[in-house]
């Protein structure tokens, strides 16, 4: 028995086993010294075991009676969050290096969070959720503050754990109420608790609590307050982990116990998730325009790609969450190469944060500018791009469900959320020359990424590279 | 071969049309030119082929579109009729584009107009060899863009620009009822191949398949011709639609001479030509046809008298005749209308081209009080122009004589209220003719010299290309009538075939027009003399000053005076159509368009709500919201906890409801 449950955790298992070892090794070593060879080797175990979880095949297998569930959404969802953490470990060993940020701990603590968010997605219980997301959470706080010597960053830092402590509080309330109102923590349990006639009240208090709590998760208005400030305070590689991993992971999360503990009620819930969803589109639309700071505009910029991801959730069904999943997949394949290339900008040495400083861009670096022009415009959803595909996608579940005023809604925010996006290619194309301010130089590994983003952008045009085929199987198995 | 007439136009435009930088405009006009007469000599053949041997030729070359029932096919359908607008389309435009070469020999963009002109020339190839309606319906419009395109040649002149728009303005009410039309045709017989639908048409004659129009039962029949004439209108410039013929007359003289007389304009009339399956299975709606073509004749004949620009008056006589082959064609006697187009389009051709000639050499002067006298300058001009006008007026053995009395005998012979009323119309028509086209004669040619010293001491020689052009015009205007006759209108003439139905139960056959007596058959020439004799000696008079001044005296100061004040400017309004138009249709478009549509729309409310709107009020929402974003951790924490309640409250809201109900 215990050997299956043990096989089923195994990546889990290694990845935790990974950290702790680094961690020992690095500190009787060459401490931060050895630092960038941790953060290569944690990079390279991540896309090992991605590999693992990625070819292991098919089939859903549960642990520690339903506590931890292995299936073909956990596993997609595990697949996208370790790529994405280990792309960012590899993009910001320059940065990080650069600016004596490189502490052996940071790709550990990345490692820990990793392990915290597998958990998070593959969780069948509420007890193990809990697990999950507070390993996830603390290992953030810790990375937001990386910059110790720097206010802003301590600050961030703080902000996070504090608010999140907060968010963690509700959905332990959350948690507790439905415990005592299902008589059980296991999702299976819950879910069959649910009666013909619906939920009792104190069930569906408790569901809200526990939406609440994801919502903060995932940065979805009116629980987004932290996330300008945490973006922006936070070194640069650290907000590009924000950005990327912890969110699928939130995402999945989110999707998981909506569908394994409260599968029978998706009207309640749904219409719930709907209004946050709209949200946050609209606030991150138009919020976003007055921002200066290219680190905030994408934090801005992440809340209005939560809201339709949650979208795709709101609606309920399995072609919502293939959307979700498929949106969720595009979002950190872009997240990763426009943060590549906010990486690269620098005036002198110093990293600059003022989309000001893009002006012109295209005089001096044509290609950079035409890669970061795609990732806008595919941000901003612009057709032949893959970012299109996404929103497509969602804005079809949305449809599909009954959701028209939603779907509609959101393509007018996209409208509006298009200026800013706009705005930036027209710095770079049609900018102000007097005004143009970064160098440009960027590091061979950034370049590739930047180049490799921008390129998947336009040529999974072609098919979606199949990810659409694999959301689809792993919606599947979530939902049914 | 076929295919090659159709195509050979479309290379020549091409070619002088792109490549016109290269080749220059001796070049392209020299491709052009060659090209069409290529289609010229190809439909020679075609009309021995189809019109004599009686090989009708029909290929179907690959699908167009293809969607359920909507099936079109590139379908060339080469009959009698198509061969017989083929040799008149190709014939006219061979001469036109080598006329174009010497008359525009000094016009910086002789390679675009050549180009122009070939394309038209496709375009109207289109047309008439379709075996379908999309087909027909795309020539139709492509003329309709090459006349625009034309009739704009010299872009720069304002009057040329509004003539153009007008011209397409016009012509896009009657193409909306063709298009009209076409959807019918479409929803009835589901089809728009020719066959498939004159063989099924008297299937949906039956009381079965009326169809609702203006609150009225009609056959669809009926519906469909009605529409499809409302396009005849608006090409062949019947009363009512006509008003961009005239002030077509704005683009260069060789157009007005191709498009605006021979070919585009008859379009209508071989349009229901082509359609008399259709048509003679109508009821009410072959007596409106009838109406409004000697309507057209009258009108256009009765404002001809009075214009004083000579291409304008050559414009009106060639509404009228077009309204002679419509109501020709309501009568049933196609044959009759289709050699009137033949013969009409060379006098006509002739007529403009003559006075192409004039005009170019003058310098572009086309006032007739300010000409006279051209004769002793140019005799030659002078005789092939009186040549044209007898032609036109149906002189005895030229070519008008021969097509234009048949129609008149036609009306005459067939027994019905409305026949009568345009015989009394045509035979008006045809006195109105005779005077206008001999005041043109004598204004221009015979009048003592109007015009300023430098128009005459300017005058050079027509050129010996233009002379060339002019003579096989003659040629054919003399000749065409004595030699198609017999093949077109002939007793028992089996060169039509199939091409064109005569329903025996539609109208009186007309094989006894023979038995019309005598006296009837003269009244026509004898309209068409007097016009002329009458014309010609009034204006010597005047001019001359023989009449004697108490007379005049005595009629200014008459009540006959004022009548004819009244006539003369009813007439020379043009029978106040354009006022009408301009004053109770365009002007509260315009308005709408301009104070509605514009302003309180476009400018209006769409901006305000939309981009100006959008642009004015995001960036201080977004501004807000930054305030909100205080920085603060209890600040952030409070507004969390406000969010849980804006979540908690609708759902507990809404099942506090519950439990209570």
């Amino acid at each position: 028995m215990i050997s299956a449950d043990i096989s089923t955790v195994l990546p889990e298992i290694l990845l935790a086993v990974y950290a702790m070892i680094a961690l020992v090794a690095g500190v009787y070593t060459g401490k931060d010294k050895v630092a960038p060879t941790i953060l290569f080797l944690t990079a390279a175990v991540m896309v090992v075991l991605a590999a693992m979880i990625g070819l292991s095949g098919g089939g859903t297998t549960s642990a520690f009676n339903g506590a931890f569930i292995d299936d073909g959404f956990a596993r997609f969802a595990k697949v996208t969050i370790l790529l994405a953490a280990a792309a960012v470990l590899v993009m910001s060993k320059d940065y990080m290096l650069r600016r004596d940020l490189l502490r052996f701990e940071y790709p550990v603590l990345v490692a820990l969070a990793s392990v915290g968010m597998m958990m998070m997605v593959s969780a069948g219980d509420l007890m193990s959720l809990y697990m999950g997301l507070e390993l996830q959470s603390l290992s953030l706080y810790v990375v937001a503050s990386l910059r110790r010597d720097s206010a802003k960053s301590t600050e961030a830092g703080l902000k996070y754990f504090v608010l999140g402590a907060l968010s963690s509080g509700m959905l332990l309330y959350g948690a507790s109420l439905t415990y005592g109102f299902a008589g059980t923590t296991v999702f299976s349990g819950i879910i069959s608790s649910v009666g013909e006639d619906g939920m009792s009240m104190g069930l569906l208090f408790g569901l809200i609590f526990l939406i609440t709590g994801f919502a903060f998760k995932v940065s979805a208005v009116p629980f987004h307050m932290w996330t300008p400030d945490v973006y922006e305070g936070s070194p640069t590689p650290v907000t590009a982990f924000f950005a990327t991993a912890p969110k699928m992971a939130a995402m999945g999360l989110f999707a998981r116990v909506m569908f394994d503990a409260f599968g029978t009620s998706t009207a309640e819930w749904g219409q719930v998730i709907a209004l946050l969803s709209l949200l946050s589109m609209f606030l991150g639309a138009v919020a976003a325009i007055g921002q200066t700071n290219i680190k905030r505009l994408m934090a801005y910029s992440s809340i209005a790609h939560m809201g339709y991801a949650l979208m795709g959730l709101a609606s309920g069904t399995e072609q919502g969450v293939e959307a979700m999943l498929l949106y969720m997949a595009i979002y950190v394949t872009m997240s990763v190469g426009t943060f590549a290339f906010i990486l690269s900008m620098e005036k002198d040495g110093q990293p600059v944060t003022d989309i000001a400083s893009l002006n012109m861009l295209s005089k001096s670096h044509l290609p950079k500018a035409l890669a970061l022009l795609v990732l806008m415009f595919s941000l901003a959803g612009v057709p032949p791009m893959v970012g299109f595909f996404g929103k497509l996608a969602v804005l079809q579940a949305a449809v599909e469900a009954g959701y028209g005023w939603l779907a509609l809604a959101g393509v007018v925010a996209s409208v509006i959320g298009a200026f800013y996006y706009l705005r930036i290619v027209y710095y770079m194309f049609f900018g102000d020359e007097d005004k143009a301010g970064i160098d440009g130089t960027m590091s061979p590994v950034l370049w590739v990424f930047l180049m490799g983003s921008a390129a998947i952008m336009v040529v999974g045009m072609v098919n979606l590279f199949g990810v659409d085929g694999l959301a689809a199987a792993a919606a599947q198995t979530l939902v049914n | 071969m076929y295919l090659a007439l159709l195509i050979s136009p479309l290379l020549g435009a091409i070619f002088s049309g792109f490549l016109g930088f290269a080749l220059g405009g001796k070049g392209s006009s020299i491709i052009a030119t060659c090209s069409v007469l290529f289609s010229f000599l190809c439909s020679l053949v075609a009309f021995y082929e189809v019109g004599f041997c009686g090989d009708t030729c029909h290929i179907t070359l690959f699908s167009w579109t293809s969607s359920s029932l909507f099936n079109i096919n590139w379908g060339f359908l080469y009959d009698p009729v198509t061969c017989v607008m083929l040799i008149v389309v190709t014939s006219i435009s061979t001469l036109v584009h080598l006329y174009s070469t010497s008359y525009m020999d000094s016009d910086p963009h002789l390679s675009r107009f050549v180009s122009y002109l070939s394309f038209f020339t496709f375009f109207m190839l289109i047309l008439v060899t379709g075996d379908n309606f999309m087909q027909l319906f795309l020539g139709w419009e492509g003329v309709g863009v090459s006349s625009y395109l034309l009739i704009n040649f010299w872009f720069t002149r304002i009057q040329a620009n509004k003539s153009a728009i007008k011209a397409m303005v016009v012509n896009r009410v009657g193409d909306f009822g063709l298009a009209l039309g076409i959807a019918l045709i479409f929803y009835t017989f589901k089809t728009l191949d020719y066959t498939v639908i004159f063989a099924s048409a008297p299937y949906f004659c039956t009381q079965d398949f009326y169809f609702p129009f203006l609150g009225f039962q009609v056959s669809r029949i009926d519906l469909i011709g009605f529409l499809l004439f409302i396009g005849s209108m608006g090409k062949s410039a019947q009363i009512g639609l006509h008003t961009w013929l005239p002030d077509a007359m704005e683009g260069p003289t060789p157009v007005s001479a191709l498009i605006h007389a021979a070919t585009m304009v008859t379009a209508g009339v071989f349009l229901i030509v082509r359609c008399s399956p259709l048509f003679e299975l109508m009821n009410w709606a072959s007596n409106f046809v009838i109406l409004i073509g000697a309507l057209t004749a009258f009108f256009a004949a009765s404002t001809g008298l009075v214009q004083n620009d000579l291409k304008r008056v050559i414009a009106y006589s060639t509404c009228s005749q077009l309204g002679y082959m419509i109501f020709s064609c309501g009568l049933s006697n196609y044959s009759a209308a289709f050699f009137h187009l033949t013969n009409h389009a060379f006098f006509k051709a002739l007529l403009f081209l003559g006075a192409g000639a004039i005009i170019h050499s003058i310098s572009d002067e086309q006032d007739m009080r300010r000409m006279g006298s051209f004769v002793r300058n140019s005799p030659y001009v002078y005789s092939c122009m009186t040549l044209g006008s007898l032609a036109l007026m149906g002189f005895p053995y030229l070519s008008g004589f021969y097509s234009k009395d048949v129609i008149i005998e036609t009306s005459y012979n067939s027994f019905f209220v409305d026949a009568s009323f345009s015989f009394v119309l045509g035979l008006l028509a045809a006195f109105c003719t005779a005077f206008y086209s001999f005041r043109l004669s004598y204004l221009t040619f015979l009048n003592k010299p109007a015009g300023f010293k430098h128009t005459f001491s300017n005058f050079h020689e027509t050129s010996s290309t233009m002379v060339f052009v002019l003579s096989v015009l003659c040629v054919g205007s003399m000749f065409s009538g004595f030699v198609l006759k017999d093949i077109f209108v002939g007793m028992g003439s089996d060169f039509w075939s199939n091409s064109i139905y005569l329903d025996p139960n539609h109208r009186v056959p007309f094989t006894d027009y023979e038995y019309i007596p005598t006296s009837i058959k003269l009244i026509p020439i004898f309209c068409g003399l007097s016009g002329a004799s009458l014309s010609t000696l009034f204006l010597h008079f005047y001019f001359n000053k023989k009449i004697p001044q108490e007379f005049i005296n005595s009629f200014e100061g008459s009540i006959y005076f004022k009548l004819y004040k009244l006539v003369v400017n009813f007439l020379g309004e043009r029978w106040y159509f354009d006022k009408v138009y301009n004053n109770f249709v365009a002007k509260p478009l315009l308005n709408f368009g301009y104070y509605v549509s514009l302003n309180t729309l476009d400018k209006g409310a769409i901006e305000i709500v939309g981009p100006y709107g959008a642009s004015y009020i995001v960036p201080r929402i977004s501004k807000q919201l930054s305030i909100l974003q205080s920085g603060y951790i209890y600040d952030y924490a409070s507004k969390v906890l406000l969010g849980l309640v804006l979540v908690t409250l609708p759902t507990g809201f809404v099942y506090t409801l519950l439990m209570i109900w």
